[in-house]
């Protein structure tokens, strides 16, 4: 048995819930009559565009290919007919290439879609790739990547971690997932498991969820090979190295990635897609998206294809615009803050938030007052306060030697300071100054 | 429709301001004023006023002087001077009071750059510059008006008795006017740690401490002597300090650690009164190292091959 490093239980902070949206089934939207399709959603080598403007596509066709193996495929949401390939600024500045298509309105699917024939871990990888799923917990990754058999010298993958944790306030899609996938959620966890060998899976949800405790305790009996983990609700809970600390007691080296502590990490709604691929190979086209915030009049879950500009959805849906202080893709811990509502929904959005200022509310920024509380809650065990001051001071090697790289920007630093500091968006520069550097 | 704001994250943040936790303090300050008015009268009270209002009219002027901001409205000024006036005797003339208001705040705080830079507490480091240049009047402890004794308890520590732990406790002694009443003291010490203002490691490890290598030292009253002189005072409000005291819990108990078994050593090896304020001030000077050597391990840490 290869040792592991084991990693003590981490606490996190209280971070207010306000999951409204807690019981609201998923609901569908009219869908929109255009929709702006990014060629790429996903961390690694971009896709490459398939078609050219005039071409005829249905729900699912193949509309950019995966470059590499960390890439992954897109498809159209919609059916009818591609009028553009144009640019569009992402929210980080970037440029994003789009496919434009005119919707026919009758969501015709493609007609090669069939399910996928998977008799092994290479048949489900590549089943998984052509699927064009990406992690859904927010950090698109390709998923056929973490299903890969480790390398030469790396531990065997023995544990199914699926992080059903859902630790951002507001966002409650991961559990409609559980109450409305529960099958495709067992299927997909079924096939993971016994394709690529994973002796074991857990199940980690947070308190505030009963009711899908209580689904996947009646789905997976106890004992079983699948275990149902009820978690404190503490942020940042489902970050992918707390999450397989408190969930298996390892830890993920500085540095390395679950696979280097045994563990294939799957977002809950992630592992339902697997299983609802498998059953109707339909790839990933729309999204199950938590619509909330002091702006929005009926808040509730939505199902969305992807692609649909977020003002349509908005709208269909009810907004006050006006009212809107800020437009978060994800959560308001770790979210991202949208210039436009003109901008498309992605594969890897769990919530649009349309915050008023009131629910965002108005901070003066202090002098730090050396209290400790970044450090102390530093769920990886950081000293924000001194990389700070190292990154004041243009300290590269001090800033190294406080581990500044190993920052996951979950926010607890930010959220927590009474001076009201911008802790974490401090920690990004350091890190940002390192890699500058040449570092990591 | 508005524009829209373009942060990055987090966008929520915690009710938490540095006000709201000076007021805590201030709030966990008032009982031990109360007993200090009772026990000493009115002119306690006047005495805190008087260093509130120097505290926190210098630190307006000197931030009108420097063109930034006035901070009074964080309240960390009025808290140095509440903690400095209960470092003080109930009679110590006025004028001495505002000139060690104006030390603190000018010279310990501002100087080094304010709020969060300086690196000595500045209510402490006032109460021994009035010590060395007002000693008279700084150990002319006041009594409760029909106390028995002639002097501070830390002066006769070899004399006291089991028949004097309640006196102690509730302050019926000789001292400067915030730091007999051990009752209040503790009380608001338990309600900033219910708060979380602070944390329980370094009063704990502080007193403990001084407990501990009081006796080892053979002191004949070690129990009693935690209830004498500053060391609850000390404890409990100045080395929790944040700003003079470790980030991690660790580095805490340590710091604690090391303050009692300085005030210790000071209490019965030297014939000076000021243990608990002279183990703080070098205590606060060490800080840093005491930082770098008790950081939390980041997670996920390698060991070196």
């Amino acid at each position: 048995m290869p040792t592991f490093i084991s990693a003590p239980r981490v606490r996190g902070i209280s971070v207010p819930h306000r999951k409204h949206t807690d019981d609201s089934a998923t609901a569908a939207i009219t869908p929109p009559g255009e929709v702006v399709i990014p060629l790429s959603m996903h961390i690694g080598r971009p896709a490459e565009a398939l078609v050219k403007p005039g071409d005829r596509v249905f729900v699912g066709t193949l509309i950019a290919k995966a470059t590499g193996f960390i890439s992954a495929n897109t498809h159209s949401s919609v059916s009818g007919t591609v009028k553009a390939l144009r640019e569009i600024t992402a929210s980080d500045g970037s440029a994003a290439a789009c496919a434009v298509i005119e919707s026919d309105g009758l969501f015709e699917p493609d007609p090669g879609i069939r399910p996928p024939a998977v008799t092994d871990r290479q048949s489900l990888m590549d089943a998984v790739q052509a699927s064009g799923l990406v992690g859904l917990g927010g950090a698109g990754f390709p998923t056929h990547v973490k299903l890969a058999a480790p390398a030469e010298g790396k531990p065997p993958l023995d544990i199914l971690v699926i992080n059903a944790a859902e630790c951002e306030p507001y966002i409650t899609s991961d559990n409609r997932t559980m109450l409305e996938d529960w099958e495709d959620l067992k299927a997909g966890i079924e096939a993971v498991m016994r394709h690529c060998g994973l002796r074991r899976a857990v199940i980690g949800i947070e308190r505030n969820k009963p009711r899908a405790i209580e689904k996947m305790r009646e789905l997976f009996p106890e004992k079983g090979d699948v275990e149902v983990l009820p978690l404190r609700c503490s942020y940042p809970q489902g970050a992918e190295k707390v999450l397989i600390a408190n969930a298996t007691g390892r830890a993920v080296p500085m540095g390395g990635l679950p696979a280097d502590a045994g563990v294939v990490v799957l977002n809950v709604t992630s592992a339902a897609f697997i299983g609802s691929y498998l059953r109707t190979g339909t790839p990933l086209v729309s999204k199950r998206v938590t619509v909330d915030g002091g702006a929005v009049l009926n808040p509730g879950n939505y199902r969305v294809p992807i692609g649909t500009p977020i003002s349509h959805l908005l709208s269909e849906v009810g907004w006050e615009p006006e009212r809107a202080e800020k437009l978060l893709m994800g959560g308001p811990m770790m979210g991202t803050a949208l210039y436009t509502a003109d901008y498309p929904l992605l594969k890897n959005n769990n919530a649009i938030l349309a915050l008023t200022s009131e629910e965002l509310g108005v901070y003066r920024i202090d002098p730090c007052i050396r209290c400790g509380r970044c450090a102390d809650n530093c769920p990886m065990g950081l000293s924000p306060v001194e990389i700070a001051l190292a990154l004041e001071q243009k300290d590269l090697t001090r800033m190294r030697n406080l581990f500044a790289m190993n920052c996951i920007e979950c926010g607890s630093c930010s959220f927590v300071c009474p001076a009201k500091r911008p802790v974490t968006q401090t920690m990004r520069l350091a890190k940002g100054s390192i890699r500058k550097a040449g570092g990591r | 429709m508005n524009k829209l704001t373009v942060s990055s994250s987090p966008h929520i943040l915690s009710g938490d301001s540095t006000r709201s936790i000076m007021g805590s303090v201030l709030l966990a300050l008032s009982p031990t004023l109360l007993a200090a008015a009772i026990l000493y009268g009115l002119r306690a009270v006047l005495l805190c006023g008087v260093c509130v209002g120097a505290s926190v009219l210098t630190e307006h002027i000197w931030c009108l002087a420097a063109k930034k901001p006035s901070s009074v409205w964080d309240l960390s000024a009025a808290v140095t001077g509440v903690i400095l006036s209960f470092n003080l005797p109930a009679s110590l003339p006025l004028w001495q009071a505002v000139v060690g208001s104006v030390f603190a705040i000018a010279v310990v705080k501002q100087l080094f750059g304010g709020l969060g830079c300086n690196f000595l507490n500045p209510a402490l480091a006032a109460r021994v510059m009035m010590n060395i240049s007002f000693t008279g009047s700084m150990t002319a402890y006041s009594f409760p008006a029909d106390a028995a004794s002639t002097a501070t308890p830390m002066a006769e520590l070899g004399e006291l008795g089991a028949k004097d732990f309640l006196p102690l406790l509730v302050g019926y002694h000789g001292g400067v006017m915030g730091e007999t009443c051990a009752l209040t003291l503790l009380l608001g010490g338990a309600y900033l740690v219910f708060k979380g203002v602070i944390k329980p490691h370094i009063p704990l490890a502080f007193i403990g401490s001084t407990l501990l290598f009081s006796w080892l030292f053979g002191s004949p009253n070690a129990l009693l002597s935690i209830f004498a002189g500053g060391l609850m005072l000390g404890a409990i409000f100045m080395a929790t300090d944040y700003v003079t005291s470790p980030y991690s819990d660790l580095g805490k108990i340590v710091y604690g650690l090391g303050a009692g078994l300085l005030t210790s050593l000071i209490r019965i090896y030297s014939n000076s009164s000021e243990g608990v304020s002279f183990a703080l001030l070098i205590m606060n000077l060490v800080v840093p190292y005491i930082n770098d050597f008790t950081r939390r391990r980041p997670f996920g840490e390698v060991s070196a091959r």
